[in-house]
């Protein structure tokens, strides 16, 4: 919180003594509405404590402990102290991961926003039908299930006779008779930032456009008859007005796919995973729950719980702020 | 000028007409390849249109074993998550909606930062901590683990979908002589209802879609949801029957495309309707 916002209850506070003084003293009824909002929200707050609240604090003290099979039925770990976060941040492995999940986001990121963007402002230069046809076909992807997404996938860059070979084969890309895809870790980490990229562009296009619908067309025109250049206009009426919104999504994205595990492990196929082609979910999959070592899973789990939650200060004050505004 | 106008809205539409190919081409293949037999599936070259459409690959998809459990078990978790998430996610909307308190601030970083949380991450405290309570293997524990992610939106939109409600509206309820309580079922109810609706869909999608928590906390094939059980269809075997898992995958897209093309706009709204504004 930077040092210019006044603390949440003291602001409400202030707000409350400048509306003017209600005609009854205190009564049990205005006990009532001051407790109401707590009583709302208690049975999420409960909810929210019980099934996550205690099994984060669980996930703390697991990270400390011996925690495998054995210990799973006896119901208590033995302390080890550090033993596992160091253990962890000893392994090679961790680090290549770690790595590799950044560059994997970064290009998921960067790709998604990109797309989405341009597709956005292409939405604003077609016509109304092709508008309606590109939205349909938006929405289409976007209501598709990753899992069912996985499977597509892979029928159709399936090496014997899918689709895509025989597309890239026939518009002479190249030749692609009987290309295993699934053959590299980097073409596999690839076919996934296809898949997840497709997924994730029409959310970014249907916000990013509803933004951009928000530029005054009389500014744009007022700026065209005073002989702004199109650049000039975009860069100086849309880019400002749209900007909050395109950090926002950006944020979003980056914790998304940094914590991303559905598509990559179904589509990189469980056989198939191994240190070389591994992102952070799939890791703390392998080393924490299949090789069931809970205790050195947890301390996985808390340093990537720290990584996103490093990279989401932005996003959740931003969100945070606009809550603040309304109500 | 005019005429430069026009053609380049031509270019354009024809980028536009070229994206819409290439970005629903998967859903496409995937209907397509479902209604192919067999011949037009194991073939060399790909037929662009299935010939000689044909219903087996559906009869054998939903003919597999454990489809049923899994339509069924998807059915029970995702209704029962949705029901009860949407009660207490609406109340929790009011006080954020309609009230100021103390404490306001802390419960809206409570909602925010839990939509923030990498599931991966939380998979081995909630498998510790549901077998210890016996909830592993038990659609109880898919539910309440669920709920817990869809809670948190659910409060947000249903926020947004509250604060579009004029508050002159509720006031003039109130001069009426109806009390707070009389004035929101009978005028903000109605009012938020397509709200609730929207809401409840996009819990339905998220919680029908789920993957991870649900193969990891539920073991037998009897008790997975339909997700569960098309990552499975595969199987081990090097020849894969792409026809039916086609199949298998139009069925259970089916459900969430419906849903998602009527409160698409409504979606859209609830995520944004914050960002836009500020």
């Amino acid at each position: 919180m930077t040092s210019s916002e006044i603390p949440g209850g003291t602001a409400f506070a202030a707000e409350a003594a400048l509306q003017p003084r209600r005609r009854r003293s205190f009564t049990v009824a205005r006990v009532v509405r001051g407790a109401a909002p707590y009583l709302l929200i208690l049975p999420v707050v409960v909810t929210i404590a019980a099934i996550l609240g205690y099994p984060l604090y669980h996930l703390a003290r697991l990270s400390f402990q011996k925690y495998g099979l054995f210990e799973l039925i006896a119901r208590h770990g033995t302390n080890v102290g550090w033993a596992n976060y160091s253990s962890v941040l000893h392994d090679q492995v961790f680090w290549h991961v770690l790595i590799r999940t950044i560059v994997f986001t970064v290009a998921n990121v960067a790709l998604t926003m990109g797309i989405g963007t341009l597709i956005a402002l292409l939405l604003t230069k077609v016509s109304s039908v092709v508008r309606v046809l590109l939205t349909a076909g938006l929405v289409l992807a976007w209501a598709m299930p990753p899992v069912v997404a996985v499977q597509v996938w892979l029928w159709m860059t399936n090496y014997e006779n899918g689709v895509l070979n025989y597309a890239l084969t026939t518009l002479h890309v190249g030749d692609y008779y009987q290309h295993d895809w699934y053959a590299t870790p980097f073409s596999q980490l690839s076919l996934t930032t296809t898949l997840i990229v497709w997924g994730a562009i029409p959310f970014i296009v249907v916000t990013v456009y509803a933004g951009l619908s928000q530029v005054p067309p009389e500014l744009v025109e007022a700026a065209e008859i005073d002989g702004a250049r199109p650049w000039r206009v975009f860069k100086d009426l849309t880019v400002p007005i749209v900007k909050p919104i395109f950090l926002v999504l950006t944020s979003l994205s980056i914790i998304w796919d940094f914590g991303v595990f559905t598509q990559p492990f179904l589509l990189i196929d469980q056989t198939r995973i191994n240190a070389s082609n591994e992102l952070m979910g799939i890791y703390l999959f392998e080393e924490g729950y299949l090789k069931t070592d809970f205790g050195r899973g947890a301390a996985i789990s808390i340093l990537m719980l720290l990584i996103v939650a490093a990279l989401s200060v932005f996003y959740v004050r931003k969100m945070v702020r606009m809550g603040d505004e309304a109500g | 000028m005019r005429a430069r106008r026009r053609r380049s809205r031509f270019v354009w539409d024809a980028i536009g007409v070229l994206l819409f190919a290439v970005l629903s081409f998967p859903v496409y293949w995937m209907v397509a390849s479902a209604f192919k037999p067999q011949e037009e599936l194991d073939g060399l070259t790909p037929t662009w249109f299935p010939m000689h459409p044909t219903l087996s690959h559906f009869s054998d998809a939903i003919h597999r074993p454990f489809f049923w459990h899994g339509v069924k078990n998807s059915l029970i978790v995702v209704s029962v998550t949705v029901a009860l998430s949407m009660v207490l996610a609406f109340l929790a909307a009011v006080a954020l909606a309609k009230f100021r308190f103390t404490g306001r601030k802390a419960f809206i970083i409570l909602i925010i930062g839990i939509q923030m949380l990498p599931q991966a991450g939380l998979i081995i405290p909630l498998y510790v901590v549901l077998a210890r309570y016996h909830q592993v293997n038990a659609l109880s524990g898919v539910i309440l683990t669920y709920m817990t992610f869809v809670l948190p939106f659910s409060v947000w939109m249903l926020r947004g979908f509250l604060l579009g409600i004029p508050k002159e509206l509720e006031e003039a309820a109130m001069v009426d002589g109806s009390t707070r309580i009389g004035s929101f079922v009978r005028i903000l109810l109605p009012l938020v209802a397509p709200g609730l609706v929207a809401t409840s869909i996009f819990a339905f999608i998220t919680t029908w879609n789920e993957y991870i928590f649900a193969r990891i906390l539920l073991n037998d094939q009897s008790k997975q949801t339909a997700t569960v059980w098309l990552s499975y269809f595969t199987g081990t075997s090097r020849n894969t029957d792409w026809g039916g898992l086609m199949a298998g995958s139009t069925l259970i897209a089916i459900p969430v495309v419906v849903f998602f093309l009527i409160v698409q706009r409504k979606i859209a709204f609830g995520l944004t309707a914050g960002a836009v504004r500020g």
